[in-house]
């Protein structure tokens, strides 16, 4: 019974300890963001925006919500969209800082509200409209508010987008799509640029000029990006482990909500595309997972056993001792 | 300790000596897998080399998992000669020959299957010494010269047009094992 | 040379040229260890036994890492974590026994402290337990440093700057640890040199000193209570095993170390499938970069206390507390005037002491990791300096404490 008792206390102090390293420590020191459940309705952009533009910012998400209720046509849309085909296309180039996403899979990562609030102003869809002071055009997109802004042209691609690009999408693509054109993931052997090619070096130097000329695409194609926002985006490599899930959920959601003014836009993943995107993090950050869940049961059945057969060892040495 | 519980304990004991066992058995084998090369390393275990610029009698060397490969292509006189050769281990020479359209070529491991040494390659006499222990070769890496007791090893290979992919085992390959002309790497 | 007869099995051939019968009897089967005792006295295998799994995780780890600044980060967290089969396990492994095994320290410690386990005679049984706290220390930072993340070089960068002395400004003695003006590769190199060699050959060193000054004055127990050894064994040996107060340390004792190490392993081992965030700081799994501070920046929780010491008070004072705090545990048993080898709670003034000043140490380990702001200043102000006020309690109430 006292030995209980000294065990109770050891245990209690080693509990108050933990909590207080860990818990309470932590939310001590990050500020808590409630996530919005991958609804973009503007609430937060209109709540964290600069009082000169509060108005502006809810006449903008009251006019998304009117072409969301639009019935849009996708045939139509399908011609409208031949004018974002004009950028986003396969081997599309660096555009003012960055290359323009595939939009291969985009009914199947984005979210529609987004789609319509990007498709209206680039700038304030994406929520990185304090990058742009003088308005949305000097966004690199900037110029479809010129090209596709009538409400119903806006349905009508966003139909089409939901129609025809929808399909089955993988984790990698809904990752590369997403977010690799900022993000590369060294551990998921992607750059910038996508995969990084299989190339040979020379026999004779030991020199892989191939691999070096990539290299400085890849380069470019970085200082391109870190000169267009400020920093090289970090690597994505295991950043599901550098950085807890709600944090990552309610960033990725939001940027502008957990690090105000950062350059990162809104990427408008719905539900589908960020598990996906995660499946891809988890993949590239936490390989070991799934052995790991596999072999703990079995080493703890072990010790379990251990310490069965160790308490009738100690009862039978301790026996005649008392 | 009382005696009477001697025989109680020395069970109990063993029971968890002989557990503790086990589970030092399951560590050895993390422990063995730690050791393995790893799934890079594997991987890296395909090479594809193209054959189509190589020159009648001119040694190429490639890489393939970080061992040098030999690439030799055979003129019709060497060819020629190569029907008749028999190798110090009673194996016929041509066979060791990879036949892609009309042209045969010697593809083997360079490394001598004495220790490990790489021949080097005389073609006026068209034959391999290997300058460690003497060990030599002919054109088609068939054991002459003991010591080495086989003639260069060949890898796995496939053939792909006229590409050749290493790593990989083809029916050609198969065969060439199957009839013991050369040995699995 | 000796004459050798010739031996009838290899136990006998064995015991003729290494004696292996009398070091049994010596280290095992006639090592007496106390019959008082409760499952606290089998810190000290538990503390071995996570060594030992340090010691063989740390060599599979060893296999694939790189100490190179442009490497070691991925050669840890993507070699090791997801190419080496079950590197992810010694890591893991590695990871939480670095941290649980303060945890055991610290419990130990306390231990001997409570039982008054330091006190005449056993002065070595716990300079020697200090320095192995003070050699695990150097482990656990050195270690700390080799991921090369953004908290092993950051670490890195405000540890050595203790050694600039405040005022002093002994910027030569902070390079020449670094090797650098900033950790770099010298660092890395000497840091991963100190965590695989010189220290662990230290530690081992002083764990087997340490095992050697609990021989003479041997294991204390729950009472403090002084006895004949050597009588007690020998009503041990003619069977009176009820009687004796003593027993052996192999089988009996061993038993019930055995029996506390599963319970332990059971912990540990959950806490390394499903629990290790709590020794692989997330800020760590971002890459070091030298241009760019961490917003939060704090040590594992094991150095908290001394690190909140250091925290509150302007940088000079500051160093001379830090400094202080990481010997003044040396002094205990020159600091504790009285004789009486008893448990706190018999101990008058001095059960509170010991409950306050563990809950000091509680208090400053919460307030280290708090970013130091508002309140939390205050606070952390206040223990610190009730730290430091205890340790000057010590020797006055000590000796006005009633001989028992």
């Amino acid at each position: 019974m006292k030995e209980l008792k000294i065990f109770g206390i050891v245990a209690i102090f080693t509990l108050v300890l933990y909590w207080g390293v860990e818990p309470f420590a932590h939310s001590q020191m990050h500020k808590h963001v409630e996530g919005h459940g991958l609804v973009y309705d503007g609430t937060a952009d209109i709540k964290e925006t600069v009082k000169s533009k509060k108005a502006m910012k809810k006449a903008f998400w009251a006019d998304v919500k009117k072409i969301a209720s639009l019935k849009g046509n996708v045939k139509a849309g399908e011609a409208t969209f031949a004018i974002c085909a004009g950028c986003h296309m396969k081997g599309a180039v660096n555009m003012g800082g960055v290359t323009p996403p595939s939009l291969e899979h985009a009914g199947a990562l984005y979210d529609k509200n987004f789609l319509i609030a990007l498709i209206k102003d680039p700038a304030i869809g994406t929520n990185v409209d304090h990058k742009y002071p003088n308005g949305t055009m000097a966004h690199p997109m900037g110029s479809i508010t010129t090209m596709v802004n009538k409400p119903q042209d806006i349905a009508n691609v966003v139909a089409y987008l939901k129609a025809k690009k929808a399909g089955e999408v993988t984790p990698k693509e809904a990752f590369t799509e997403a977010c690799g054109r900022c993000h590369a993931n060294r551990y998921g052997h992607l750059t910038q640029l996508g995969d990084i090619p299989k190339t040979k070096s020379n026999i004779k130097t030991g020199q892989d000029i191939d691999a070096l000329k990539y290299k400085q695409k890849v380069a470019t194609e970085q200082a391109a990006l870190a000169n267009y926002l400020g920093k090289l985006p970090p690597d994505l490599s295991i950043i599901i482990r550098a950085r807890s899930e709600h944090y990552l959920h309610t960033f990725i959601e939001n940027p502008q909500s957990t690090l105000p003014g950062t350059a990162m836009p809104r990427t408008g993943l719905d539900k589908e595309g960020m598990e996906k995107v995660f499946a891809y993090l988890e993949k590239t950050g936490d390989p070991s997972k799934p052995l790991r869940e596999e072999t703990g049961p079995k080493v703890l059945l072990f010790f379990l056993i251990f310490t069965a057969l160790a308490f009738l060892w100690k009862k039978s040495m301790w026996k005649g001792h008392h | 300790m009382a005696n009477n519980t001697k025989g109680r304990r020395d069970f109990m004991g063993m029971a968890l000596g002989g557990f503790t066992a086990l589970g030092g058995i399951g560590a050895l084998y993390a422990m063995k897998r730690t050791w393995d090369p790893l799934p890079s390393v594997k991987a890296a275990g395909f090479t594809t080399i193209d054959l189509k610029d190589v020159q009648d009698n001119v040694l190429v060397t490639e890489k393939w998992r970080g061992k040098p490969i030999f690439v030799l292509k055979q003129s019709k006189e060497m060819v020629a000669k190569a029907q008749n050769e028999i190798g110090k281990n009673g194996k016929k020479s041509i066979n060791r020959l990879i036949k892609i359209g009309d042209n045969y070529y010697m593809v083997a491991v360079g490394l001598c299957t004495h220790l490990g040494c790489i021949p080097g390659y005389n073609p006026e006499k068209e034959d391999f010494l290997c300058a460690c222990h003497g060990g030599m070769y002919d054109a088609t890496a068939n054991v002459t010269k003991a010591p080495p007791p086989r003639g260069l090893d060949i890898p796995p290979f496939k053939i792909d047009g006229t590409k050749l992919v290493l790593g990989e085992a083809g029916p050609e390959y198969k065969k060439m094992l199957a009839d013991g002309t050369t040995l699995a790497v | 040379m000796a004459h050798f007869e010739k031996a009838n099995s290899i136990g006998e051939w064995l015991d003729q040229r290494l004696a292996v019968e009398t070091l049994k009897r010596v280290l095992q089967t006639e090592y007496w260890i106390p019959k008082n005792i409760n499952f606290l006295w089998a810190m000290g295998m538990v503390l071995a036994a996570t060594f030992g799994i340090l010691l063989i995780s740390g060599i599979f780890l060893l296999m694939y890492y790189q100490p190179n600044v442009n490497l070691a980060f991925d050669s840890v967290n993507y070699t090791i974590m997801s190419q080496v089969g079950y590197g992810w396990l010694w890591r893991h492994v590695h990871g939480v026994g670095a941290s649980v095994v303060f945890l055991i320290i610290y419990i130990h410690m306390f231990t001997g402290i409570y039982y008054g386990s330091y006190k005449k005679g056993r002065e070595l049984i716990w300079l020697s337990g200090m320095l192995l706290f003070v050699l695990f220390s150097a482990e656990a930072f050195s270690g700390y440093m080799l991921p090369w993340g953004q908290m092993s070089y950051w670490a890195g960068m405000v540890i050595t700057n203790l050694f600039s002395g405040g005022s002093l400004h002994a910027n030569g003695l902070v390079e020449w640890i670094r090797g650098d003006y900033v950790p770099g590769q010298a660092f890395l190199n000497r840091f991963f040199m100190l965590h695989v060699l010189l220290v662990p050959l230290a530690i081992i060193g002083v764990i087997v000193l340490h095992f050697g000054t609990l021989r003479i004055p041997h294991v204390n127990n729950q009472d403090g209570e002084e006895f004949d050894f050597a009588e007690a064994a020998e009503l041990y040996k003619a069977g009176n095993v009820k009687e004796s107060k003593v027993i052996p340390f192999s089988p009996v004792f061993l038993s019930k170390d055995v029996l506390v190490m599963g319970v332990y392993f059971l912990f540990f081992f959950y806490l390394v499938f499903y629990h290790f965030e709590f020794a692989m700081d997330p800020v760590n799994f971002d890459p070091a970069n030298g241009l760019k501070t961490p917003t939060h920046i704090y040590p594992e929780w094991y150095f908290l206390w001394s690190y909140e010491v250091l925290r509150p008070f302007s940088t000079n004072i500051g160093l001379i507390a830090f400094a202080t705090a990481q010997v003044i545990f040396f002094m205990l048993p020159f600091l504790d005037r009285s004789p009486n080898v008893a448990p706190a709670s018999r101990r008058g003034a001095f059960q509170i002491w010991f409950w306050l000043m563990l809950l000091d140490i509680l208090v400053l380990t919460f307030m280290g990791k708090l970013p130091p702001q508002g309140i939390w200043s205050t606070v952390g102000l206040v223990a610190a300096l009730t730290f430091f006020a205890l340790w000057i309690a010590l020797p006055i109430i000590t000796k006005f404490e009633k001989k028992l």
